[in-house]
């Protein structure tokens, strides 16, 4: 295991295994919700955030955060006041992200786009100390929320009026689950980038549910595959010097697949335990789908 | 004692965009007592019964529960909501448990379970006769089944009112008698019961007083119509999985 003599290489693995659990964990709420590409719009806000910290020499990943959190924030703000043209806000809120980004990379003294590349796509090489420091105290922060008030958080994205009623602090369980992706953006960002974090908070989970049943076995399977897929991914761009980022989002995209080939005989195999166990099922009663709606994006 | 008003509206007038659907509505339930809310499709039945938990902006007028006003009313746990079953469903898959438990919610301190509300949320599971099927995905069950799935999470917090918005719709009729039974087991124990119902059905013994809605405006306020009286509203289908062969429809309805 050559791979740990190097420094560089133990915080860049520290990290990964950090992404791998962060990502998911907050990304199961938000495919949940039907939100699947807020991590998305998030990562191009952080760009201006990165940006900023270039131009004001402050730490990348702080700024990050902050102007990311913000936007979150601004994104939530968006989806409870604005009734229709809430798309169009989030449109100019994402592209106005990466466009700050680049231009306040361009005035920062001796910066340029190339800079820019490693938060885009991810680096491992450049995962500095005080980057790991930052990473283990924010991934501390998302473990702490999507663990500690999984109950809450399951229960106002399965179905937010319902959560209301029982006197849920709707909003502010929102807005925390906002400020807890953007959050999670930015540990991400060192290791996948800004452009590919999202794929690494919804295809975990997407690739999990084709076995599960349940919340909480989706959960820690999407955070088993997130921890497999950056590991692989980050040993992987090690040895065969490819991009990491892009790496571990084809492995995810794999493990998908994989598992999707896996789940069409274990759903046969359920069914027919299931017609074992109910002898002379009633025909009515599967004639109804069990309310699943296609899809309400903006959670109208 | 008994008359005590668990939920009571006054003069509640809301608006969808700029249409108004309640004009000046008067409504009180007291304890104790089964209350359906009937109408047409668009009567503002179930904005009516929105607006009393708080999901409906009111423009005008007073709504109490338990004598609180509503905007200062912060004991949640004594009120159970059955919302209509499509609003119910996330992008991820939950068991009959899990969805159960978060009506639980309202009775922990920060979402901590301990064996009482694990016990709560199985007696809920039990009460609507779904316990065989807690660890199954709500996904893989009928219309039926979920809407009791949406019962027994209403039932977890053991509440005492009721808020059923549509219980019947879609619910085919072995699920419909175990809803009707498993309501009549919530009367007799004193739970107060309002419901939006299209039409009385398999509930009908169970009503004791009905509350017809037209156009945001209360048209009826008294002892339920006969049988099928409310037929002769405007905008009502004709659908009876529930009608016992030989019933002789009554054509004489309440409008009429």
């Amino acid at each position: 295991m050559d791979i740990l003599d190097y420094a560089f290489m133990q915080r860049a693995l520290l990290a990964a295994v950090l992404v791998g659990i962060t990502a998911p964990a907050v990304g199961i709420y938000l495919v949940q919700r039907r939100q699947a590409l807020m991590g998305d719009g998030i990562g191009h806000v952080a760009m201006t955030g990165v940006g900023l910290g270039f131009l004001l020499s402050w730490s990348p990943v702080w700024m990050a955060t902050l102007v990311s959190v913000l936007g979150a924030v601004f994104m939530e703000l968006v989806r409870w006041y604005a009734k229709t043209r809430g798309d169009i806000a989030l449109a100019m809120l994402f592209y106005g992200g990466m466009a700050g980004g680049v231009m306040f990379i361009n005035l920062a003294p001796g910066g340029s786009t190339t800079n820019l590349s490693s938060f885009l796509f991810g680096s491992l090489s450049t995962v500095s100390e005080s980057d790991v420091t930052a990473i283990c105290l924010l991934a501390a922060f998302v473990v702490l929320i999507t663990v500690g008030l999984r109950r809450q958080l399951f229960a106002v994205s399965q179905d937010e009026e319902f959560a209301r009623v029982t006197g849920l602090p709707v909003r502010f369980l929102n807005l925390l689950t906002a400020i807890t992706a953007a959050v999670t953006v930015s540990v991400a960002m060192r290791v996948v980038g800004l452009l590919l974090v999202s794929a690494l908070m919804v295809v975990p989970v997407a690739a999990a549910q084709q076995l599960t049943r349940s919340f909480a076995a989706t959960f820690a399977i999407a955070v088993a595959i997130g921890v497999s897929v950056t590991i692989g991914g980050t040993v992987t761009s090690y040895y065969q010097d490819v991009p990491p980022g892009a790496t571990i989002v084809l492995l995810t995209i794999a493990a998908f697949i994989a598992l999707t080939a896996l789940a069409t005989p274990l759903a046969r195999r359920r069914a027919r335990a299931l017609a074992a166990a109910q002898p002379g099922g009633d025909p009515a009663e599967c004639a109804i789908p069990a309310g699943r709606e296609s899809g309400d994006p903006a959670g109208a | 004692m008994t008359t005590e008003p668990v939920i009571s509206l006054r003069g509640v007038r809301a608006e969808l965009g700029s249409r108004p659907v309640l004009r000046g509505i008067d409504l009180t339930v007291r304890r104790g007592e089964v209350v359906a809310l009937l109408g047409a499709n668009g009567s503002g039945k179930s904005t009516a019964v929105r607006s009393v938990i708080g999901q409906v902006p009111v423009s005008a007028g007073e709504i109490e529960l338990f004598g609180t006003p509503r905007h200062r009313f912060r004991d949640w746990a004594r009120v159970g909501y059955v919302p209509q079953r499509t609003t119910a469903s996330g992008g991820v898959p939950a068991t009959v448990t899990e969805v159960v438990s978060s009506g639980r919610l309202s009775r922990t301190r920060f979402g901590l379970f301990r064996r009482a509300d694990h016990e709560a949320v199985r007696h809920a599971l039990d009460l609507v006769g779904m316990a065989d099927r807690a660890k199954d995905s709500v996904d893989a069950l009928s219309g039926g089944q979920h809407q009791r799935v949406l019962i027994a999470r209403a039932l977890a917090a053991v509440p005492e009112l009721l808020i059923m918005d549509e219980p019947m719709a879609g619910v085919d009729l072995a699920s419909q008698g175990i809803l009707a039974e498993t309501l009549k087991g919530q009367v007799a124990e004193g739970a107060t019961v309002l419901l939006v119902l299209h039409e009385l059905g398999p509930l009908e013994p169970l009503i004791d007083r009905a509350v017809v809605l037209r156009d945001g405006c209360v048209l009826h306020d008294g002892p339920p119509p006969k049988a099928v009286g409310q037929h002769a509203l405007p905008g009502h289908d004709h659908v009876h999985p529930h009608a016992p062969a030989g019933t002789e429809p009554i054509r004489t309805g309440l409008l009429s």
